[in-house]
C-alpha cells in the first residue's frame, strides 16, 4: 500500500481550485499594522513597476491624505475618475466599479479594502467591489490594516480600546493571492507621525493621543506580523499537499461553533472562526431552535439571525435546526458530519440552577465522548456588549426586522379569569372542608391549577398558585384568616402546590409551543408539498412559473416574478403577462447581477440593498437558470430562518421544474431529430431505388437512339422511345410526390379552401385518371342531394387520384373500384373501395407511414408517399383518414372530412333555377 | 389549297427545352421562331405576324404576364402559357391576362400539339360560328340565334343563367376561362369573388348536358383554375 501517494479527490479539487483560480483575477493586498506605515506608498511603487513591465496599470482610487511622497508617485499613472454619489445633501465621491469593469486593465488599484461605499452604490461594501473586478478577470492592488479583519476586529478593540466598524471578511483576506506585509517599526511611525507624515499636522496629536500608542502599536504589529506569518503557514502546508508530502496530512478536522440568542454569539462565531484557522479545521455554526428559544422576543431572534450572518461572511456553513432537545440535536448533527470539535458559550446557568436544571455543556460533555469541546466566555464582557453601538454588521439587515409585537389585548384578562377559577375553587372547597381530608382539599386548588396553566399559560398559573396557596393557608389551615402556618406539615403542602403549579404550567406551555411549532412545521410542509405536486403536475414553463408566483406568493406574502434570459444570456421580462401574484417592475439590472454572479441581492442583502425587491437565483444542477424577484410586504416572513430555508427549498424545488420540463423539452427535439434521421435515411434508399431504375431505362435507351447508325428498325425505335416516355413519367410523378411531401413536411403550404361541389371534385379526378382507368368500371355513389364542401380541391383532387391509383395497383385488371360518399353529423366520409386482396392485418396504419411499401422493390413502385401524401393533405384539413377491409373483401380507404360550417347559401339560385323558364 | 405553314413563336430561356420544341414542332410542319427573353420574344410576335405563342412564365428578364399584357395591346392571337406544377396563381394571372391555354411542365410532345391545334382551330373557329349561329361539339348543339339547346336532338330547358354560362363557354370554345373571367361575364363584374356561384351553376348545367356528370365529357374543369368547353 502506497500511502504517500495524494488522494484522488484531493488532487482534483486541487485542480478545480485552480482552475477557477486561473479565470479570477490576482488579489494582492499589502497589508499592514496601522494607517501611516506606507502601503499606499508600496502600493504605488509595485504599480509603477509594473508599468515599466508595459502593463496595463490603472488607479482605481487611491487616498493620499494629502501626503507628498505618494502623490508624486502618481504621476503617469493613469487614474480612473470617481463616481459622484448624492448622500444626505453632500456628494461623495466613490470608487466607480462601473468604469473599472468597463476599461478593464490587467491591474487596477483599489485602495482601503475596508472601505464602506456611500448608500447607493452597487455594494455596501468596497471589498465586494473588489470581489466583482477578480471575477471578471482583473487583477487587484488593495491596502488593508491588520485591524479591519473580521475576526481580529473585536481583539484589537479590547486591545486598543477604539473599535472600528468598517471590516473586511477573513476570507477575502485568505483567498488573496500574495499578501505582501508592509513593516514599520512603532518608533518610526510615531516618528513619521510627528513629522506629519501620516495625518496632516492637526490631526496627528488627536490620533497620537487615542490610537497611536505605543503599546497600541507594538500589539498592532504583532498582530499583523503573525497573521502574516499564520498565512505563510498554511501556504507551506497547502505546498506540502501538492506535492505529497505526507507526513503532514492531518485528519481531517471538524468544528462546530453552537450559538445560542444570547450577545456571546457573535463573539462567539469570531473566536471559533479563529481557533478553526489554527486547527485547519472546516468550520459551520449551528443554532438550535428548541420551542423555547421560538418563544423570544424578536429582538433576540434577530440577533441570532445576524451572528448567523456573520458566520456565513466569515466563510462557515451556517445551519439552524428545530428540535425540541438542544444536545440531542447537537450530537446528532455532529455524528452526521463527522464533527469532532465543538465550541460553546460558557453556561449561563450557574451553582445549584445548573446542578437542578442542567445545562447543555454538561450534557454535552458526559455523551459525546469522542469529541472535544471548547468552552469560550468572558462575562464582564457581556455588559459592555449590550450597550454596544450598532455595528456595521447590523446594517447588514438594516432596519428591516419588524420589533416585538405588543402585548395582545387580553393579556390581562388571563389574570382576572385566573383570579375568578382560584376563587370558585376556594368556593367548592368551603363547602367541602370538613367532609373530606385537607390533603384532598388541596387537590381541588390544584385542578384549578393545572386548568389555568392549560388555558392561560404559565404567568396566570404562577399567579394563581400564588393566590391559592394563600386562600388555602388563610381558610383552611390553622390559624384560620392568617397568613402563618401552626402545623409544619402545611408548609410542604403550600410549597408543592407552587412547585406543581410552576412545573404543569411549565410542561403545559412546552406542550402547546410544540404544538405550534409542529403546527408551523406541518403548515411549511404542506406548502411544500402542495407546490411540489402542482410542479410535477405542470408541462409547460409557464405552468412552472405560475404555480411558483403563486405559492412563493402565499407563503411569503409578497409579489414575485420569475425572470429568464434570453437567448444572449441578458434577463428579460416575461413575454406572458402572468397572473394576479406576479409582481411588475422588477430590476432587470439586479436581476442581471443576480444571474451573472449567482449570489442573491437586493432588499436586505450585500449586494445593492437599495434595489426594493430581493433578488433570488435558481438553480437547477449548479447552473442558474433564472432569477426570482420577490417584493416582501412583511420582510420578516421572507428574513426568518426557518422562512429562509423553506424559500430555498421552493427555490430548488422551482429550479427542478424547470430543468425538468427543459429537459423533456430537450428529449423530445432529440427525438424529433432522431425520427428525422430515419426518415431522411429511408428517403435516401426508397430515392436511390427509384429514380435510379427509370433512370438506368431512360439512358440506356436514349443512348441506343443515340447511337444507332441505322441498324435499329422503326418498331425498335417505337419501344425505346416509349420506354423512355414511360419511365420518365413514372420519373416526374416521383419527384412530384417527393416534392409535395415536402411542402406539406415543411408546413409552408396554404390552403386555398372554397366551396365546391364534390361531384365536381370527383368529375375533374376521373377526367384526369381517364387514361389510367383503361375502362375500369368507376361506380361513383354520392348523396342524392348536392353536397358542397369547404376544401382546397387542388389538395383535395391529389388525394382522391392518389386513393384511385393505389386501388387500381393493387386490385386484379377489369374488376370495379366504388367512389361513395356519406354525409355523417358536421362531416363527410368519402371512400374509395376496391375488390383487390385487402389489406394484411396489422399494416392499416402503417400503410400511411412515409415511405411505406408493401412490396417492397416491386417494378410499380412509387416510393411509398402516395399515402402518406394523403394523410397529410387530411390532416391540414382538419380530417382523418383510415383504411379497412370492406365486408365482401377488398381494401376500403375512407377519409373523413369536418364539416363545421354551412354552405354559403345562394339567393339567386332560387329566383331563377327554381323555375324552368324556356328561353326567357 | 396552298396552305401557308401557322408560324409559332416560342418564348422560352431554357436551350434544351426550345430545341426541343424547335426540333419537334418544325417537323409537324410549322414554321418556328424562337425568344430566349421576353422583351425579344414581343418583338418577335409582332414582326412573325405569328398565329400562336407558346411563352413561358418564368422568365429571366420580364414577368410572362407582362409579356401577354403587351401583345394583347395589339393582338388577339392565341398565347398558350408554359408554367411549373403547383402554381395555379401563376396560371390565373396569365389567363386573366389574356392567355388562351397553359400548359404544365413537364409535358409531352403530343399534348402540346393538341393545345396548338386548338389553339389555331379556336382562332379560326370564332369566326365560323358568328356567321352560321350553330355551335356543335359531340352530342350537344346550340343555336345561338334562336335559344335551341339540344341533346342527341332532344331539346334542354335551361334557366337564362344557365344559358348565358353555355354561351360564354361557347364564345370562348377550347379556351380556359378561369372563374374570375366566366363570373365577370355572366354575372357581371361585382360577383367575381363568388365562385361557388359559378360551381354549383355548372355542376346544374352537367346534370342537364353530361350523360354521366361525373364523368364530363364537354364541360370541364381544370382544376384549380376554370373552366373550359371541350373541342372535340
Amino acid at each position: 500500500m502506497n500511502d504517500k501517494r495524494p488522494d484522488p479527490d484531493a488532487l482534483l479539487a486541487r485542480v478545480e481550485r485552480e482552475q477557477i483560480k486561473a479565470q479570477r483575477g490576482h488579489l494582492k493586498i499589502f497589508f499592514g499594522a496601522a494607517a501611516g506605515v506606507g502601503k499606499s506608498y508600496a502600493m504605488l511603487l509595485a504599480a509603477r513597476e509594473r508599468r515599466t513591465e508595459n502593463i496595463d496599470v490603472v488607479v482605481g482610487i487611491i487616498e493620499t491624505h494629502g501626503r507628498k511622497e505618494t502623490q508624486s508617485l502618481l504621476e503617469g499613472l493613469e487614474v480612473l475618475p470617481r463616481q459622484p454619489i448624492g448622500y444626505k445633501g453632500t456628494i461623495l465621491y466613490e470608487f466607480d466599479i462601473d468604469a473599472a469593469l468597463k476599461r478593464r486593465p490587467t491591474i487596477i488599484l483599489v485602495d482601503e479594502l475596508a472601505h464602506t461605499n456611500a448608500p447607493g452604490s452597487r455594494h455596501p461594501k468596497r471589498w465586494q467591489d473588489v470581489h466583482e473586478l477578480l471575477a471578471a478577470g482583473i487583477d487587484v492592488y488593495t491596502a488593508l490594516n491588520v485591524q479591519h479583519l473580521e475576526s481580529l476586529n473585536d481583539i484589537i478593540g479590547q486591545i486598543t480600546g477604539i473599535r472600528v466598524w468598517e471590516t473586511v471578511p477573513d476570507t477575502v483576506f485568505e483567498d488573496a493571492d500574495e499578501v505582501e506585509l508592509v513593516d514599520l517599526p512603532p518608533d518610526e511611525l510615531l516618528l513619521r507621525l510627528k513629522e506629519g507624515k501620516v495625518y496632516l499636522p492637526h490631526q496627528a496629536q488627536q490620533a497620537i493621543q487615542h490610537f497611536f500608542r505605543k503599546g497600541n502599536l507594538i500589539a498592532l504589529r504583532e498582530l499583523a506580523l503573525r497573521q502574516t506569518a499564520s498565512r505563510v503557514d498554511a501556504q507551506m502546508l497547502d505546498y506540502r499537499e501538492n506535492h505529497a508530502i505526507h507526513e503532514v496530512w492531518q485528519v481531517n478536522e471538524r468544528l462546530l461553533i453552537c450559538i445560542g440568542p444570547n450577545p456571546l454569539a457573535e463573539r462567539l462565531v469570531r473566536a471559533g472562526k479563529r481557533i478553526a484557522v489554527g486547527l485547519r479545521a472546516q468550520w459551520g455554526v449551528l443554532y438550535v431552535e428548541t420551542p423555547k428559544l421560538q418563544r423570544l422576543p424578536a429582538e433576540q431572534r434577530d440577533r441570532v439571525l445576524r451572528a448567523l450572518r456573520l458566520a456565513e461572511q466569515l466563510g462557515a456553513e451556517a445551519v439552524t435546526l428545530s428540535a425540541p432537545d438542544m444536545s440531542e440535536a447537537i450530537i446528532e448533527f455532529c455524528r452526521k458530519h463527522n464533527i469532532n470539535k465543538i465550541v460553546l458559550g460558557k453556561p449561563g446557568r450557574r451553582g445549584l440552577k445548573r446542578w437542578l436544571l442542567g445545562s447543555v455543556v454538561d450534557e454535552l460533555i458526559s455523551q459525546a465522548h469522542n469529541i472535544n469541546i471548547y468552552l469560550l466566555g468572558s462575562p464582564q464582557l457581556l455588559t459592555d456588549e449590550r450597550n454596544e453601538p450598532q455595528s456595521s454588521r447590523r446594517r447588514i439587515l438594516p432596519n428591516i426586522l419588524v420589533r416585538a409585537r405588543p402585548k395582545p389585548p387580553g393579556y390581562w384578562l388571563r389574570y382576572l379569569w385566573a383570579g375568578l377559577i382560584t376563587l370558585a375553587s376556594t368556593l367548592l372547597a368551603f363547602l367541602l372542608v370538613g367532609r373530606i381530608e385537607l390533603a384532598n382539599l388541596v387537590m381541588i386548588f390544584l385542578l384549578a391549577v393545572v386548568f389555568i396553566a392549560t388555558r392561560y399559560g404559565r404567568g396566570p398559573s404562577i399567579f394563581a398558585s400564588v393566590f391559592g396557596v394563600i386562600l388555602f393557608d388563610v381558610l383552611f389551615v390553622k390559624p384560620y384568616y392568617s397568613l402563618s402556618v401552626a402545623d409544619g406539615q402545611y408548609l410542604i403542602t403550600l410549597i408543592t402546590m407552587l412547585i406543581v403549579g410552576i412545573v404543569i404550567s411549565n410542561l403545559m406551555i412546552n406542550v402547546r409551543s410544540q404544538a405550534k411549532v409542529a403546527s408551523h412545521r406541518e403548515r411549511r410542509a404542506a406548502a411544500l408539498y402542495a407546490m411540489s405536486k402542482e410542479l410535477t403536475r405542470s408541462q409547460t414553463e409557464i405552468d412552472i412559473v405560475n404555480i411558483a408566483v403563486r405559492h412563493v406568493h402565499s407563503e411569503f406574502s409578497s409579489r414575485n416574478v420569475i425572470l429568464f434570459p434570453d437567448a444572449s444570456g441578458r434577463i428579460s421580462y416575461p413575454k406572458n403577462p402572468g397572473i394576479i401574484e406576479s409582481l411588475h417592475g422588477a430590476d432587470l439590472s439586479v436581476a442581471q447581477w443576480v444571474f451573472d454572479h449567482n449570489e442573491m441581492a437586493g432588499q436586505g442583502t450585500n449586494t445593492l440593498p437599495g434595489a426594493q425587491a430581493i433578488y433570488y437565483p435558481i438553480h437547477n444542477e449548479d447552473k442558474v437558470v433564472g432569477v426570482l424577484a420577490l417584493l416582501p410586504i412583511n420582510l420578516r416572513r421572507v428574513f426568518l430562518p426557518e422562512q429562509q430555508k423553506l424559500l430555498e427549498t421552493f427555490l430548488r424545488q422551482i429550479g427542478q421544474g424547470i430543468g425538468r420540463i427543459r429537459l423533456s423539452e430537450q428529449a423530445k427535439t432529440t427525438q424529433m431529430q432522431i425520427e428525422a434521421e430515419r426518415l431522411r435515411n429511408s428517403l435516401l434508399s426508397a430515392i436511390s431505388h427509384d429514380l435510379r431504375t427509370p433512370l438506368s431505362t431512360i439512358i440506356g435507351s436514349a443512348s441506343a437512339l443515340a447511337e444507332d447508325n441505322g441498324q435499329l428498325q422503326a418498331q425498335d425505335k417505337l419501344e425505346l422511345s416509349r420506354a423512355i416516355v414511360d419511365e420518365a413519367e413514372r420519373m416526374s410523378n416521383l419527384v412530384n410526390n417527393i416534392l409535395d411531401m415536402a411542402r406539406l413536411d415543411a408546413g409552408v403550404v396554404e390552403l386555398n379552401r372554397q366551396w365546391h361541389p364534390l361531384d365536381e371534385i370527383i368529375g375533374t379526378v376521373l377526367t384526369r385518371l381517364h387514361k389510367h382507368l383503361a375502362g375500369r368500371q368507376v361506380k361513383v355513389k354520392l348523396p342524392p342531394e348536392l353536397t358542397m364542401i369547404f376544401v382546397d380541391s387542388v389538395m383535395i383532387e391529389q388525394v382522391l387520384i392518389n386513393l384511385l391509383e393505389n386501388a387500381l395497383r393493387y386490385s386484379p385488371a377489369g374488376s370495379d373500384i366504388d367512389i361513395s360518399a356519406e354525409i355523417l353529423v358536421n362531416a363527410l366520409q368519402i371512400a374509395i373501395a376496391d375488390h383487390g386482396p385487402g389489406i394484411a392485418k396489422g399494416l392499416e396504419d402503417r400503410l400511411f407511414e412515409k415511405f411505406y411499401q408493401i412490396r417492397h422493390e416491386a417494378a410499380q413502385s412509387g416510393v411509398g408517399l402516395g399515402l402518406a401524401i394523403c394523410r397529410a393533405i387530411i390532416e391540414i384539413h382538419g380530417g382523418r383518414i383510415f383504411a379497412q377491409n370492406r365486408p365482401g373483401g377488398g381494401a376500403m380507404f375512407s377519409f373523413i372530412l369536418p364539416m363545421d360550417q354551412a354552405p354559403p347559401s345562394i339567393t339567386l339560385e332560387q329566383e331563377n333555377s327554381a323555375q324552368l323558364q324556356n328561353h326567357d | 389549297m396552298t396552305k401557308i405553314d401557322p408560324v409559332i413563336i416560342v418564348i422560352e430561356d431554357d436551350p434544351p427545352i426550345r430545341r426541343f420544341m424547335l426540333t419537334s414542332l418544325r417537323t409537324q410542319g410549322f414554321n418556328v421562331f424562337e425568344a430566349e427573353t421576353g422583351k425579344q420574344g414581343i418583338v418577335e410576335a409582332s414582326i412573325r405576324k405569328a398565329d400562336v405563342v407558346i411563352l413561358d412564365l418564368g422568365l429571366p428578364d420580364i414577368d410572362g404576364v407582362e409579356v401577354i399584357k403587351a401583345i394583347r395591346n395589339w393582338s388577339e392571337l392565341p398565347i398558350i402559357v408554359l408554367s411549373a406544377r403547383n402554381s395555379e396563381q401563376q396560371k390565373i394571372a396569365a389567363l386573366d391576362a389574356g392567355a388562351d391555354d397553359y400548359l404544365t411542365k413537364p409535358f409531352g410532345f403530343g399534348e402540346l400539339l393538341a393545345r396548338i391545334r386548338v389553339a389555331l382551330r379556336h382562332s379560326y373557329r370564332s369566326l365560323e360560328q358568328t356567321q352560321t349561329g350553330i355551335f356543335t361539339v359531340a352530342n350537344l348543339r346550340v343555336d345561338l340565334v334562336n335559344r335551341l339547346v339540344s341533346i342527341d336532338n332532344q331539346e334542354v330547358h335551361l334557366t337564362p343563367i344557365q344559358y348565358r354560362l353555355l354561351t360564354v363557354l361557347i364564345k370562348h370554345a377550347g379556351k380556359v376561362l378561369t372563374h374570375r373571367q366566366i363570373l365577370k361575364e355572366v354575372w357581371g363584374p361585382s360577383y367575381q369573388e363568388n365562385a361557388h356561384y359559378l360551381r354549383i351553376y355548372m355542376s346544374q348545367l352537367r346534370q342537364k348536358l353530361e350523360a354521366d356528370p361525373t364523368q364530363p365529357q364537354i364541360l370541364l374543369t381544370e382544376s384549380g383554375v376554370g373552366y373550359r368547353l371541350k373541342l372535340t
